[in-house]
């Protein structure tokens, strides 16, 4: 703010609230909470970073294991006896102070229990396999069954397999159909609207494309699902209804005003007298826009695309309807397909609290706010930059 | 540049060539028609009408099938026999649920919304760290997704302060009474949701004060603080509410942040209180249009759900962008 110095305050220190608690110690208490509200959205920030990851840790650490079957041998319930208390203890894996609690009826239970499950386990060669460790996250896996090794996301069948792969694919597939689709469209209207279009004109325009901002993704979703699906269908002709197209369509429908109305902020903050001196040179008006102004805008722009993608990758309801959900890793546009958010949606509801299934659900969570904050970091910061820049210029 | 510059003076060569070998005065008005100027400046007014022809594409599909499945029992009904069913089913509950949770959603952000947007225009040095790490810190929780919202809900409302909740007051309860999904998780989550959006329109509000209101209370001896409650928040009152309702249209039509944190798939009864669930406006478009036995004997419903899902966060956002041109015009009159 310019006009902050011309009111002549006195020289504050620490967080600009150093007033003396001495003199108003009601005011000065306030002010201090008044700091200390205005810290929530950092504090927000924090905890989201700190409770999407806490739940994601035992799986990052590689301490959790979401193995079929047990990799020791069964003991037999009859055999109790045999073992030593400490053995007894580690076999049925409980902290001591849980092992003293519980008399000799119960211990017998819980080895029937375990007994019981090893019974039931499948017999696989990777039944014993902790599936949810790195390497089977990342790498293709030769599961039984398969004559080659293949990246599944296959959480709730006997051997729960967790490749993340076709997750990724799948959320890279649509958000770039969706910014092929909304990057040029959006620019073009930006250019246009800021540019080239009468004022009058400009000001029906923007409140428009702003409606559209407006529509809950819900409805873009059910928009893509029930009307584009099967409009696109019959004029591409492909097998499969709803595909990562579809999805990457309707999910370029919601990143669309993101992009039109940062790209257009960028376009007008471009000094008029830029397009005034290509004017005067003889250049027409489009050239002049194109030429000019656009190179001026291109951090304004750029930052426009980047917050677009962190729109396009984080949408959940779109993906979730339109996409087809099967997680297949492939990279062909017209199949199937499933999203990091849409698989997040889809399963947390019926994971066991606490269970592999939920935490690598919240993992995939944990990668995809990495992934945003950093696009929006880097929209962010270059967006400053041009602020700092244009101000410079002014004063 | 360079380009548009050389173009002109081999155009302006051509012509002083031209009247050389003519004898005549050269004529430096460009009069040929530039087709590329005039091919792009269609092409990018072709693209802004094609985004115009998308929303009312979309706007128009749904008013046309939505409008014939409106009627009061449609709007007042409850869903007592099946939701499904294209004669009974009403979506009260659901206008109830999404109703409620915007509400307390609002008690719950504004507060804090205004109060950091106080610190920030009111008190913060522009260029100190902790001010740029505020800023960045708002910027960045509106570009989260949403699903991380409902994440963050579960992990952080519902197990933690939930569940912690319940290992205070009920120790001995079995079934937890605050650690699961209810109303009062949902509106939390959405409350952070729709924080940046509070935070950005009281600013602007409360910028578009002229500086001469708040001298004038000081020189009277008013305390930097007694402005701010009088003068300041009391003419921010309309960019207040203006914030207020953008994130009321925002959080209204938002489905991802709720579906772990409170939303019923399907519940006999409205939602008595805080810690029950609730059915949801967006919630129930979604179930309509993925889970229905018979999409094509649903299809009048869930055009019905979205058609008033839509009149509803249209007509907020409506009625904020008119308080907030008001504002401006207010603004151009005192700066102007």
């Amino acid at each position: 703010m310019p006009h902050r110095q011309q009111l002549g305050r006195r020289s504050e220190g620490w967080m600009g609230l150093e007033r003396g608690y001495r003199a108003r110690p009601g005011e000065w208490i306030a002010e201090k909470l008044i700091f200390l509200v205005s810290l929530t959205a950092m504090v927000m920030i924090f905890l989201i970073f700190v409770f999407v990851t806490r739940e994601a840790l035992p799986i990052l650490l590689g301490r959790m294991s979401s193995a079929a079957a047990l990799e020791t041998a069964v003991i037999s319930p009859s055999r109790m006896d045999t073992l030593s208390p400490e053995a007894l203890r580690q076999y049925l894996g409980l902290t001591p102070a849980e092992f003293a609690g519980k008399d000799r009826e119960t211990l017998e239970l819980l080895m029937e229990l375990k007994e019981e499950i090893a019974a039931e386990a499948p017999e696989d060669k990777d039944a014993t396999v902790n599936t949810a460790a790195w390497r089977y996250l990342l790498f293709p896996h030769r599961w039984t069954g398969y004559d080659h090794p293949v990246c599944i996301w296959q959480p709730v069948s006997a051997i729960h397999k967790y490749n993340i792969v076709p997750l990724i694919v799948g959320s890279l597939k649509t958000t770039v159909v969706a910014l092929l689709f909304a990057v040029p469209l959006a620019l073009a209207a930006a250019l246009y609207v800021s540019q080239l279009s009468s004022p009058r004109l400009k000001e029906w325009i923007k409140p428009a494309i702003e409606l559209l901002a407006g529509i809950p993704s819900v409805v873009l979703g059910f928009f893509g699902l029930i009307v584009l699906a099967t409009v696109l269908q019959n004029v591409f002709g492909y097998a499969s209804r709803l595909n990562a197209f579809v999805a990457g369509i309707a999910l370029g429908l919601a990143s669309l005003p993101v992009i039109f109305s940062i790209a257009e902020d960028a376009l007008t903050s471009v000094p008029r007298t830029y397009t005034e001196a290509a004017l005067a040179l003889g250049s027409s008006r489009w050239r002049a826009a194109w030429q000019v102004v656009l190179p001026a805008a291109v951090p304004g722009v750029f930052a426009a695309v980047a917050l677009g993608f962190g729109r396009a990758i984080g949408e959940t309801m779109v993906v979730l309807m339109a996409s087809g959900n099967a997680s297949i890793l492939s990279w062909n546009l017209f199949d199937s397909t499933r999203t990091i958010t849409a698989t997040i949606a889809a399963e947390l509801a019926e994971t066991v609290f606490g269970g592999h299934h939920y935490r690598l659900l919240f993992l995939l969570g944990a990668v995809l706010f990495a992934v945003t904050f950093l696009a929006n970091l880097a929209g962010d910061l270059v967006i400053q930059r041009l602020k700092k820049r244009l101000e410079g210029k002014r004063a | 540049v360079r380009r548009g510059a050389g173009h002109f003076e081999f155009r302006a060569h051509i012509a002083e060539l031209s009247a050389r070998v003519h004898g005549e005065r050269p004529d430096f008005t460009l009069k040929s028609f530039d087709w590329v100027s005039f091919a792009c400046t269609g092409l990018t007014g072709l693209a802004t009408l094609l985004i115009l022809a998308i929303l009312a594409v979309i706007l128009g599909n749904i008013a046309m099938h939505g409008w014939p499945a409106i009627s009061w029992r449609f709007v007042s009904g409850g869903t007592e026999s099946d939701m499904f069913d294209v004669t009974k089913a009403g979506i009260f509950p659901m206008i109830f649920g999404t109703s409620a949770r915007v509400i307390l959603m609002t008690i719950f952000v504004i507060p804090v919304g205004v109060v950091t947007a106080v610190y920030l225009t009111e008190y913060a040095h522009t260029t100190s760290p902790i001010t740029r790490v505020i800023r960045g810190a708002v910027n960045n929780l509106a570009g989260v997704p949403s699903i991380v919202f409902g994440l963050f809900g579960l992990g952080f409302f519902i197990g933690f302060v939930g569940g912690g909740m319940d290992a205070l007051l009920h120790p001995d309860n079995p079934k937890p009474v605050w650690g699961k999904a209810a109303l009062i998780w949902a509106s939390m989550t959405l409350a952070v949701m729709t924080l940046p959006v509070v935070i950005v329109a009281t600013e602007e509000a409360m910028r578009a004060i002229p500086l001469g209101l708040r001298e004038a209370s000081l020189a009277l001896g008013a305390t930097k603080l007694q402005t701010i409650v009088k003068i300041v928040l009391p003419n921010a009152l309309p960019g207040i509410m203006t914030g207020g309702i953008l994130a009321v249209s925002r959080a209204a039509g938002e489905v991802a942040p709720i579906l772990f944190t409170g939303a019923a798939y399907f519940m006999a009864d409205l939602p008595r209180s805080l810690t029950d669930q609730f059915m949801d406006l967006g919630y129930h478009v979604f179930v309509l249009s993925t889970q229905s036995p018979n999409i094509d004997k649903t299809r009048p419903i869930l055009y019905g759900t979205v058609l008033v899902l839509l009149v509803l966060t249209f007509a907020l956002n409506f009625v904020a962008i008119l308080i907030r041109a008001r504002i401006r015009r207010h603004v151009r009159a005192a700066h102007g």
